[in-house]
This record gives structure tokens, sequence and C-alpha cells, in this order.
């Protein structure tokens, strides 16, 4: 603390010089010679995680190896969370980048949503806690939590609902995302096999006439499937991703969670 | 007197000459901890069956310079909780001053005896080094905390300067984790189920033989460490282990570097 | 002349200066290790190559044979590992013709040193030199600038850290072709499993006085990949296509020799399989 309370002293202890602009510079400002940055208040903590929705559920899924450089902190550091009143809330958020801003917006948002029960009587709608987890993002906007988020959960009509983040709050609903480490990896498999992008139907047409594969709802079994392929693949291919296997699945049903090991090297 | 109540009381520019502002501007920038000075390197905790086993070298450096020679990087928390030091030693005791003050207060408020776990403790370390690091500021250590959680299960995590958090059945902080927890690992083939099948004894074994390891390959080590077993019977906390059987049998066999033979 | 070709220097530092970034080489992240046993060497290596945080190979050889007797691991730039120890090979050989004389380690060991001394340290090669010849057996490792150590065990690469702690607490004097083995499969399985930068399988080089040389690859493979969860074969047609243009063998015999392969597969047609991969498997 000796350090910190320096800092405010230093201020009321400045002489009241007799020329006005020596007082109005303040004192840090006024040093001269370019700002030192040895401390560099953000790492990158690896790992990979990504959302898919269905008809009537959404599934987060998220790997649970934590990196530092080429070392691995832990096998087994979780990235998906619930968030809310554990019975009723079906709110879930996958956070990946920095693991202590990931921690503190997941507390922050935890905390929000459990005060919006406790003092409108209701839990919040996904819809609600989206928009909140935007601005939470966007107030941070000059010194960000360095994260992307993922928030799953189901909508009023009880569909499965997915909205994605950039560090500072710019967000949408999606079908699916993928974040994190692998997520230039994982990202163009999703679109193929979910959203059937580059796929046509056979013999439809010639050439440009050909007619798109349309977009169909997946079953559960064979997003699940995806899911665990998409992380076997990005574990193979990327370096940070591995370990662990971390899935949390919601339906009107209530919330499961469910792993798999992945390959540790 | 003038009518510029602000120069009351001050020197006159018109006989002393223009005040020399260049004083009030240091050279350098304000600055927090940017970098540490005196520091302590790695610390190592293995969890087993019935607790957790930590340790630390006594060597704290300032640079490449074996500074003090003495100093007690594991400090102990009522009533079995074990906290591990790495990075800056200064810091490392304003936060033992921090802890021991939550300590006392912790006695005088609550009615029961101790309330607070490993698990509480971690909480509380972490929630201080990340407002650190968020205020610019931060406290420049990581360290193992070491002890019981709620459910009377081994707890063992870390925290760090910039507040990350982690935990896992075996941890090395520093040079340690490149050194010693590829070595630790080998204890526990599957992670937290292993935990159950390893003993005191074994823990205790692969902390020393890491010990040695470090002293051996880590620049900034010694041979002369602190070693704390908590189990739930407490805290058994030896501060002045010495490294024993160090193998020095590859060392006859050299002759330079290249082609000299003899 | 020979050596390298230096004439982009000066447009490549210009394009450096205004913020073109230099490509990225593939860089065997690695760990590699040595031992000395009581009649020979060992040396071993893990399999993956990295490009930044991408797995560029997952079973790349960074074994490499400079001749029968010598062999070096590589870690560092790919590239550069793989050239220097070609090259020392090459003039190697020729050494030898020319002396009448078995090779022998210090000469590789020298021949590699001057090399990279003279790049300083530009050519990213960092290698274990292992091998036994007429005065007996060698063990050294080099540095790209130039600089080697010569030691009973030794480790290099990301994963040197992580090796170099089992070798130290594990390691005997004296020991076995098997127990140095075992020493060296060990030190590099705790590079695979710990280090981010290594991965895949273990190769090892057995050099002993009085055997052959025994190049043992993928030695232990201890992480295959699981079975696919679903199938990713897509029905015929799937992929749009613009234009297409039939290329007869006859047409293409006007330009080329064609020859007709015996004995390949029913449906792969003239399809070789060099090596085997993953995809070749599936359904």
């Amino acid at each position: 603390m000796a350090s910190l309370m320096h800092y405010a002293s230093l201020h009321s202890e400045n002489p009241a010089y007799s020329f006005s602009e020596a007082s109005t510079i303040p004192h840090s400002e006024a040093s001269a010679g370019p700002r030192q940055h040895a401390f560099y208040p953000y790492t990158d903590n690896g790992g990979s995680t990504l959302g898919i929705t269905g008809e009537t559920f959404a599934i987060l899924a998220g790997d649970t190896r934590s990196t530092s450089g080429y070392n691995i902190n832990t096998r087994y550091e979780p990235k998906v969370f619930r968030i809310g009143d554990d019975d009723s809330s079906p709110i879930v958020l996958s956070v990946v980048g920095f693991a202590a801003d990931g921690k503190a917006l997941k507390e922050r948002l935890d905390t929000i949503v459990k005060m919006y029960k406790y003092q409108h009587g209701k839990p919040m709608s996904v819809k609600a806690c989206a928009q909140r987890l935007s601005t939470i993002l966007y107030q941070k906007r000059f010194f960000p939590y360095y994260v992307h988020a993922i928030l799953g959960g189901l909508d009023e009509e009880g569909k499965g609902a997915l909205y994605s983040y950039d560090p500072v709050g710019s967000y949408e609903r999606e079908q699916c995302r993928a974040a994190g480490a692998a997520a230039s990896l994982i990202m163009p498999f999703l679109d193929n096999q979910v959203n059937f992008k580059n796929q046509y139907v056979p013999g439809s047409g010639e050439g440009l006439s050909l007619k798109e594969k349309p977009r169909e709802p997946l079953p559960l079994d064979a997003v699940v499937g995806i899911v665990k392929d998409a992380f076997t693949s990005a574990t193979e291919r990327h370096i940070e991703v591995g370990d662990g296997l971390q899935m949390i699945l919601i339906t009107k049903d209530g919330i499961k969670e469910m792993f798999t090991p992945l390959k540790r090297d | 007197m003038n009518h510029y109540p602000q120069a009351w009381g001050r020197p006159r520019n018109d006989v002393y000459g223009p005040y020399d502002h260049s004083y009030t501007h240091s050279a350098m920038p304000k600055t927090h901890t940017q970098s540490p000075a005196v520091t302590g390197t790695s610390v190592l905790g293995v969890k087993f069956k019935d607790g957790v086993v930590i340790a630390a070298d006594n060597l704290a450096s300032y640079g490449s310079l074996a500074r003090f020679t003495d100093v007690k990087r594991i400090r102990t928390f009522a009533p079995n909780t074990v906290i591990g030091f790495g990075g800056d030693v200064s810091d490392m005791q304003y936060l033992d001053r921090l802890l021991q003050t939550l300590e006392i207060n912790e006695n005088y408020l609550s009615s029961s005896e101790h309330s607070l776990n490993a698990r509480n403790l971690h909480t509380y370390l972490s929630k201080v080094m990340y407002k650190r690091r968020s205020d610019f500021n931060p406290l420049w250590n990581m360290m193992l905390i070491a002890g019981f959680d709620e459910d009377e299960k081994p707890f063992l995590a870390s925290a760090d300067l910039l507040g990350t958090t982690f935990s896992s059945p075996t941890l090395a902080t520093g040079f340690g984790a490149h050194l010693a927890q590829p070595l630790l690992r080998r204890l526990m083939p599957n992670d937290e189920e292993s935990v159950k099948d390893v003993t005191k004894e074994q823990a205790v074994d692969a902390v020393r033989a890491c010990m040695k390891v470090l002293f051996y390959r880590d620049a900034r080590s010694m041979d002369k460490y602190s070693i704390a077993v908590i189990t739930k019977d407490g805290v058994d906390l030896k501060e002045d282990e010495k490294l024993e059987n160090q193998s020095w049998a590859f060392a006859d066999q050299i002759r330079g570097y290249g082609t000299q033979v003899n | 002349m020979p050596g390298f070709d230096f004439s982009n220097h000066t447009r490549n530092a210009a394009l450096h200066a205004r913020g073109v970034p230099l490509p990225k080489a593939t860089s065997t992240g690695t760990t590699i290790v040595g031992c000395i046993y009581n009649n020979g060497v060992v040396i071993a290596a893990d399999t993956r190559a990295t490009s930044g945080p991408i797995v560029a190979d997952k079973n790349c050889e960074k074994l490499h044979y400079i001749s029968p007797n010598i062999w070096c691991a590589g870690a560092g730039t790919a590239a550069d590992t793989e050239f220097t120890t070609a090259l020392i090979s090459s003039n190697l050989e020729l050494h030898s013709l020319s002396t009448n004389r078995q090779p022998r380690v210090v000469t590789v060991m020298t021949m590699l040193k001057q090399h990279l001394f003279r790049y300083q340290g530009h050519i990213g090669a960092y290698l274990v030199v292992a091998g036994v010849d007429p005065t007996g057996v060698g063990l050294f490792t080099v540095h790209a600038h130039g600089s080697t150590d010569k030691l009973p065990y030794v480790t290099m690469g990301s994963g040197s850290l992580a090796a170099m702690a089992v070798f130290e607490s594990t390691w005997k004097k004296d020991c076995t072709r098997d127990e140095a083995v075992k020493f060296c499969s060990e030190a590099i399985l705790a590079g695979i499993f710990n280090d981010l930068g290594s991965g895949s399988n273990v190769d090892v080089c057995v050099i002993d006085k009085d055997k052959p040389t025994q190049l043992m690859r993928n030695y232990i493979k201890p992480n295959e990949r699981s079975k696919k969860e679903r199938n990713y074969k897509f029905q015929k047609g799937t992929t749009a296509v613009l234009d297409q243009k039939i290329i007869t063998r006859e047409e293409i015999g006007r330009y080329v020799t064609v020859h007709e392969i015996a004995g390949s597969d029913s449906d792969s047609g003239s399809l070789v399989v060099v090596e085997k991969m993953d995809v070749d498997d599936q359904p």
C-alpha cells in the first residue's frame, strides 16, 4: 500500500507555486521522457470455446487447459459457467482469453443476474442478460476485459439462444460461434457442418443456378458429435487446446454438464 | 505586498529570477513497482491423500546476487493454511502483514474459533492481486495457497501478479513450472483422481527430489529450503532443511566442451 | 557462387522497415535429448513441428543422418536443421573418402560449430550430435551461435527443461543400452506432455560401438487420435462446379510419358499412396 498512498500524498504536498501553470500540470504527465511499460496487465491463457444452438437446446463447450507461454498451468480449469440461480436460471456463459478478466466478468454477471431475481422476483431473461453483458463489457471500453465471451440459454419461446461478444461489448445473436485460440480452425468447420455453407443440393442445377443445401435445425446427438469432433481436431492442430472437454447443455428440462478427455500433449 | 495573494510569502521573480520548474518535473515517470527488486524463486506444492506438501528455498536474490540466504518464504495462517511466496520479497512482507491483520480481525470478530479456510484465503488473495493489477500497481508475486477446503479436502491453488488463478494436484511457480512440474505430474497420472493414491511420504519425497533438481539447474536457487506438510492435525513446518545426497557423478568424465581430451 | 544468395537483402530490409512482417518459418518447438551408455550413445526426439501455435507436422522426423555411426537431433528452424545436417553429412562423406578414415564425431561437431559461428546465429539450428568413431563415443550439443558442450546427457529445445529434470532425477553413471533408451524416452515423454512446443511420438536412435545403428522411428506412440464421432464424406455433387475440362490420357501423353501403375486399388484408380495418412482410413 505504501506506494499507492505516496501517489495520493504527492498531489497535496505539492507547493502552490506563485505561477499558475505549475500547479495545473498533473505531476505524472509533467514528467519528461516516455512512460515506461514494464508491467503489462494482460496475459493469454489459451484454450477455445464454442457454442451451437438447436431448435430446443443450446450447447456451450470449452477445453479445460490453461496455458501460459509453452507451459500448461493446469489441465482442468473450466471456461464454461452457469450464471445466476443454479436451479431456475437457464443461462450459461463461456469466457476465453485472459482468465483473470474472464473470472471477474463471470462473477459480475452472476451477481447481477442473482440481484435481478432478488429484486424483481423473476429470473432474468437470456435476452436481457445478453444486453446487460454487453453494457458491462463496454463500461470498460478503455481498459477492456480481454475475453471473448459467449452467452447461451433458452429464449422466451423456449428456443436455443446464443450470443457472442467481442472484448468491448459488440454482440450478436447467432446459431453457432467458436472463440479463443482455435476459433479460426473451428469456425469454418461449423459454417460448413451447422449452416451447410459451401454445400449444394446435388443435381439441382448447373453452375451458378445450383441450389444451396437448405439449413435445418440439427438434432442433439449430431450437435454433440460436431462439438466433440471440433475439439478433437483443434487439439490435433493447436498446441494450446487439449486435456479435457467440458460441455454444458441447456434444455427445457434443465442444465446438464458433460466431460470428455482430450489428448494431453 | 501586492494584490496577488498567490505570490504572498514567496520568492519574488524580480528579486530571485523566475522559478526553475525543472525541479518539479522529475526525469523519471511516476512509477509503481514496475519490476521486482529482491526476489524469491520457485515454490512447489503437491496434494496427497490427506493433505498438502509445499516447499520453497530460503534465498532472496537481488538480481543475480544471492543477497539474503535465510528468508522464510513459507508463511502459515491459522489454523492450517500455508502460503508460499515467489517474486518480490517486499511485496511478500506487505501481503504477510495484510494476512496477519486479517487473522487478528477474524479472531476478534468471529464467535467460533477460525472460520477462514485455504479456499477463502485464496479467494481473498486473488481479489487483492486482481485489484492491484487493475490499478496498474501490481504486487509482484506468484504464490501457492495450500490447506483444506470447506469439505475438509486437500486444497492447492495459485494466484499471481495479474490476478490469474488456477488449481491443480501439483503446482510450481517460476522456474519450478518448467523443471519441477513435469516431475511432480508423474505422481498424478490421472490428475485429481490420483490424489487419493499418493501418500504423504511419496509427496514429500517427490518435492525433495524436485528441490534438488531446482538447485542443480536454477541459478537463482540455493540448497537450504523450507518445507511444510499440512494435514488435519496441523502444519508441520521445517524452515532449515538442507539438500542431501547431491549427485555430481557426471562431472568427473567431462573434459572441455569440444575437442579437448586431457 | 556457392553459399547463400543475399540479393534480396536490401529489398527485404526496406519492406521490413515499412512494417511488412518476416515470413514465419516452421520451427521444431521440440524436445531433443541424448545420453551416453557403456557401449554407445542414444539420442531421441519428439515428432511435433509447429508454426506459431499451430501444429505444422504431427509426425516429423527430427533425427538426421550424418554418417552410418553419427546422427544428429535438431531443434530450432526446421529448414536450418535439415540443410545444415545435410550439408555437413555431405562434406563429411567427402572428407572421409579423401582421408580414407572413418568419420569422427568431433569432426562433425567442429564442422557444425564453424559453419554456424560464421552465420552469427542467423542459421537457427540447435543440435545434439551423437555417434561412435574409432576414438570412442561422442555426444555434443551445438547452439545456433556456434558454442558447443560435451556432457554424458544433454537436452535441447523448448522442452529441454522438462527433459533435463528427468535426467537430473533419474540418470545413473555407466548405464546399459536399455537404461539409456529408457532415460531418453522418459525425458522426451516429459517434454511431450509438459511442453506445448513438443508432442506426438518418440523417435529413438541407438548407436552402438559393436552393432549397426538402430533408428527406432515412432518407438512410443502415446498420442494416437481417437475415432471421429461423425462421418464427413459428402454426397457426390455437393460442391459447386463452375467449369470443367477433361484431359484425356492421349492428350497429356503429348507432353509427358504416361505409365500405367499396376496393382493399385480399384476405386482410387491411379492414386498411389506413398505414406498412408489419417484421411486414407476414412470410411
